[in-house]
């Protein structure tokens, strides 16, 4: 298998709350593959955004990141990885943009209002690139232009609030661009924009994917962006990742059944109108009171007694996708 | 701009009027007039003061006139000709009496400003940032004391402190050998030297209430999603949090302007009766105390006129400092 | 094709907000149990109330505290410094007389504590008659001289040789009431005209919004003054406290309706407020009904921020002289004579109950800091 670009290794992040711990984030493994798209999915609440905020080392107070490994390869299979959570901070400065890059929900509350687009790209370009202030606006115009933004020369010293939703989110893609990152993540970007604005943005990532040639981590709770755009996908399940392969794989042919449960609860043209949407049987779990064993078994609808609630299963590989799941595997037996 | 320009300058006129109109209708709230007062100080002296003589005065001053007449007379006098009217009980030119005095009010009241935002706003972002640290809570807790002390309270203490272990009277703004001097560059020393402790005195509610709101809105500020853009950028942590929130949080700067003037013009006020200072308090306590109808709305309407003129310079300077309000402010 | 997983909207662009309120939803708790889960947590706040419970008590019961009637001088005394209490076998309870000596020169009067004079003190004695409440007439004090009469200064004597601490127990009446009046009627005009306001918008907004900003331009301190002169010398205290109270209302309901405006503007993009309109509930039914009860939390901690403010105004115009004037006692009166810095530097005990107004100031301060951070209990 070829090395990937990123690697989470056993991540747990967690909020050290008055009342207790929660384990948002409690042991994701994944993988994201060079060049291509992983989309991570999940319901609201399973710890896909704190993971990516994790990676960067974004996470405030009251959450802190109190396990694991991330792995950055560098571009020879030879090179070290380095891990971005033992990194110094100023090792992890420089990565942060010139190798990694975020976009996140809402373009309106991230970027700042007081400051025009233009100065807020010139920065990012001139903080890891040695480069004048007049080549680096360039590079700005040049970026804006890319992401679809028409006039960029004027829009450059546009504020946000002078934008619509979609040029905002344009506009804050061409600064997570402006550096040539190796990996993108989008936290949800689309969530906040109308349909239409949505599969522009989606179409704008692919077709930027294509040209720059980065790879794009995708976090969404929405299955149908991540059949458009994702090479590989992760299913993630209270703060751990249940099931990790090809999106053709994962999505179609689901094995583990939380993931089944997700996939049937989506709406389908040309299902039949009678034929209701089952939504995944009961509720989350209160964060304090993990489920023992399997943490899906109290909703799951293959649950085995006096199996799942006791064994902790462990990942495993079925067909090309790895599952977390005591029906597949061997050593779950 | 302009347009926003012109209908601030507008509202300004307005509430001037307002405020001219108001003060005039307070100072004619007292059953009796001048001439009431008069009379009682003839009486204490065992002196009678014939019916004829009150009708000569209440005409002399236009006291028999109607009211709206006698508000016109006020407010046409003073506008176009800065005749703010006679001060019966001094028996001058209001405007005469009050010249220097509300000069020093100025100075002092702006005196006060500078202390208070210079104070409150370092205080303010270090205790946002190092929230819940030992600094903070001294920082609160002073916050808290600041804004319990009423100003009288802590110019007293201060006055009692100077005259018990300095042997000196703290009160005054000059030594007694410049006070009737004219103006020289000693005089002016001489009134430095004594004005920080009447600023210090009068800033330290404002400066209180200041600290609370910087910090409140740096916290406020702090977590929100563009701070993490920011740092997720690579900027240094410093240099994020003064380029992002700080500047976020610095609106009140302009904005507190507004609530921090009347506060210290009302502060200033007090705090110059017990220390008696040469500026408008004393004298406003005097007049308000004898009836004084044409001194007490002269210093109402000027305090009043400072303080809005104050806002509406700190309402063009936030539009400078916050482009939001500017394109609000462009949209109509 | 648009496929979404049907559990849950959007989630939100931070998880730990989200992850807080649903462990709080959880507890599923009543609002006033989970804001005073809040507010224990608060502890100055818990201190604050601490302190001012007895400070109230004593208040009420004003006559059975102060040692002595507010009016009751012992003229010879003038600027009498404090007592200590002193406990002996022989003598109980007591404390030293004084004697005093004129200086030829200055006749300046000087009081030393004379050993062989002994004032004995007793609990639950007889001195001056007042009324419990009003009502019940009385004559018990909780601490007091066994003979009527005897000098008893446990915080010293004014300049008429009256005790500090009988005027300061009594004058907490008048001060600490005139907050909470001033405040009702404040809160009054607040809540009409900020709720006027916020609900209906557009221009009637507009124009209230004016005239606050209008009576916020001027700075309160010298319109007081204006206004208090123009109360009438011949009225009495009742009258003259009510006055006073009015004063400090009109221009202190502001604030408050500033906040109760900018709380229903909120509530009225709000979700349930859009489903009770929809649902046919009335306006007046919409604002009783559902808005009132969502930001009533609110609103008492913001009136729990202003009954200080009234306080401090109280005091200082008082102490100005345009207040209150004797012989009613309140803490602004008392310092009134505290004006001259001569007086004070002979007896700086004058200054207690400038103390006193920063103790109380000072603990609803907290108290109102811990019910606006109660009031929100999912922040």
């Amino acid at each position: 298998m070829a090395q990937p670009l990123l690697e989470v290794r056993d991540l747990q992040t967690h909020f050290e709350l008055e009342d207790g711990v929660v384990k948002a984030v409690d042991g994701v493994s994944l993988t994201v593959p060079r060049g291509r798209t992983l989309a991570v999915v999940g319901e609201s609440g399973c710890g896909k955004s704190v993971t990516a905020r994790s990676i960067l080392r974004l996470v405030e107070r009251p959450a802190r990141i109190v396990g694991g490994q991330i792995l950055l390869y560098g571009d020879e299979p030879s090179d070290d990885p380095l891990d971005l959570l033992a990194a110094k901070d100023k090792r992890l400065r420089e990565v942060r943009w010139s190798d990694i890059a975020m976009v996140f929900q809402e373009p309106m509350a991230s970027l700042s209002l007081v400051h025009t687009i233009g100065n807020q790209i010139v920065e990012a370009i001139r903080l890891h690139d040695e480069i004048g202030k007049v080549a680096a606006r360039e590079r700005a115009i040049e970026m804006l232009g890319r992401v679809g933004i028409p006039d960029p020369k004027r829009r450059i010293d546009s504020y946000p609030f002078e934008l619509s939703g979609g040029m905002r989110q344009r506009a804050m893609i061409a600064m997570a661009l402006s550096c040539r990152p190796r990996l993108l993540i989008a936290d949800e970007p689309t969530t906040a924009l109308d349909v239409t604005t949505q599969a522009q943005i989606l179409d704008l990532l692919q077709d930027l994917q294509q040209e720059l040639g980065m790879a794009i981590m995708l976090i969404t709770h929405d299955l149908g962006v991540a059949a458009q755009v994702a090479d590989e996908v992760a299913v993630m399940y209270l703060g751990e990742v249940v099931e990790h392969g090809p999106a053709t794989s994962v999505l179609s042919a689901p094995k583990h059944p939380y993931s089944q449960a997700l996939v049937r609860s989506v709406p389908r043209l040309g299902q039949r109108g009678q034929a209701r949407l089952a939504a995944v049987r009961g509720t989350v779990p209160p964060p304090y009171e993990r489920p023992s064993g399997c943490r899906f078994h109290p909703r799951c609808d293959a649950f085995m007694a006096g199996k799942c609630d006791l064994t902790v299963p462990t990942r495993v590989r079925a067909d090309d996708t790895d599952v977390a799941c005591l029906l597949y595997g061997e050593e779950n037996r | 701009m302009l347009r926003f320009l012109a209908r601030r300058l507008l509202w300004m006129a307005i509430t001037l009027a307002a405020i001219s109109f108001v003060t005039f209708v307070v100072i004619k709230l007292p059953p009796g007039d001048y001439t009431t007062t008069v009379i009682a100080n003839a009486e204490a002296r065992g002196q009678d003061i014939p019916d004829s003589q009150i009708a000569e005065l209440k005409r002399h001053y236009g006291l028999d006139k109607p009211f709206l007449v006698q508000y016109w007379t006020w407010i046409s006098g003073v506008v176009l000709h800065g005749d703010l009217g006679q001060s019966f009980a001094w028996n001058q030119s209001v405007a005469s009496l009050i010249g220097n005095r509300v000069m020093l009010s100025i100075l002092l009241s702006i005196g006060s400003l500078l202390f208070v935002w210079s104070i409150a706003f370092p205080i303010g972002i270090y205790s946002a940032l190092r929230q819940y640290s030992p600094g903070d809570y001294v920082a609160s807790f002073l916050g808290f004391i600041g804004m319990a002390v009423p100003e009288f309270m802590l110019a007293l203490v201060m006055m009692w402190i100077g005259f018990r272990y300095f042997g000196q009277s703290v009160g005054g703004l000059f030594s007694p050998e410049y006070a009737d001097a004219a103006w020289n560059l000693g005089k002016l020393l001489d009134l430095i030297s004594h004005l920080w402790v009447p600023i210090v005195v009068v800033g330290v509610a404002g400066t209180a209430g200041l600290i609370r709101i910087t910090r409140a809105n740096l916290l406020d500020e702090l977590h929100r999603p563009y701070v993490a853009t920011a740092r997720a950028k690579g900027l240094p942590e410093w240099k994020l949090l003064l380029k992002y929130p700080v500047r976020m949080s610095l609106s009140p700067f302009f904005s507190t302007v507004g609530w921090l003037l009347p506060g210290l013009i009302s502060g200033e006020t007090i705090v110059s009766v017990v220390m008696s200072l040469p500026t408008s308090g004393p004298l406003l306590l005097g007049a308000v105390r004898s009836q004084d109808m044409y001194l007490v709305g002269s210093f109402v309407l000027i305090l009043s006129a400072l303080t809005v003129i104050g806002t509406m310079l700190s309402d063009l300077a936030l539009a400078w400092w916050d482009p939001r309000i500017r394109h609000r402010l462009s949209k109509g | 094709m648009v496929q979404t997983i049907q559990e849950q909207p959007a989630p939100p662009p931070q998880a730990a907000p989200e992850v807080v309120k649903s462990l709080r939803d959880h507890g599923a708790l009543p609002q006033w149990r989970l804001m005073w889960r809040q507010f224990r947590r608060h502890r100055l706040a818990l201190i604050g109330l601490v302190v001012l419970v007895p400070i109230y008590f004593v208040a009420v019961f004003s006559g059975f505290f102060a040692p002595a009637a507010s009016d009751s001088a012992h003229t010879s005394l003038p600027y009498a410094p404090p007592q200590r209490v002193h406990l002996s076998t022989e003598h109980g309870l007591f404390v030293y007389g004084y004697s005093s000596t004129r200086s030829q020169e200055t006749f300046e009067q000087t009081f030393t504590v004379d050993r062989s004079k002994i004032v004995d003190v007793g609990l639950f004695v007889r001195g001056d008659e007042y009324k419990v409440l009003g009502l019940i007439p009385s004559d018990i004090h909780l601490i007091g001289p066994t003979t009527k009469g005897e000098p008893f200064f446990l915080l010293g004597a004014d300049q008429s040789g009256r005790d500090l601490l009988s005027r300061l127990i009594h004058g907490a009446k008048v001060s600490l009431s005139i907050g909470l009046v001033g405040v009702a009627a404040s809160f009054v005009l607040g809540i009409l005209i900020g709720g006027i306001s916020g609900y209906f918008g557009g221009p009637v907004d507009n124009a209230i919004q004016r005239v606050i900003e209008f009576i916020m331009s001027i700075p309160t301190l010298p319109l007081w003054m204006a206004l208090s002169a123009a109360l009438p010398n011949s009225w009495g205290p009742l009258t003259r406290y009510f006055a006073i109270t009015v004063i400090l209302s009109l221009i202190g309901w502001t604030g408050l309706a500033r906040d109760v405006r900018g709380r229903f503007l909120s509530l009225r993009e709000e979700d349930f407020v859009m489903a009770a309109r929809l649902d046919g509930v009335g306006q007046r039914g919409i604002i009783v009904g559902h808005m009132v009860p969502s930001f009533a939390s609110h609103i008492i901690a913001s009136v729990s921020m202003a009954v200080p403010r009234m306080i401090l105004g109280e005091t200082s115009l008082s102490f100005l002289g345009l207040g209150l004037q004797a012989p009613a006692v309140s803490w602004g009166v008392l310092l009134e004579g505290a004006q001259n810095i001569r007086a004070v530097a002979t007896a700086p005990w004058l200054l207690t109950p400038g103390l006193a107004v920063v103790v109380v100031v000072l603990a609803m301060n907290f108290v109102g800091d811990g019910l606006r951070d109660a009031a929100d209990p999912y922040k």
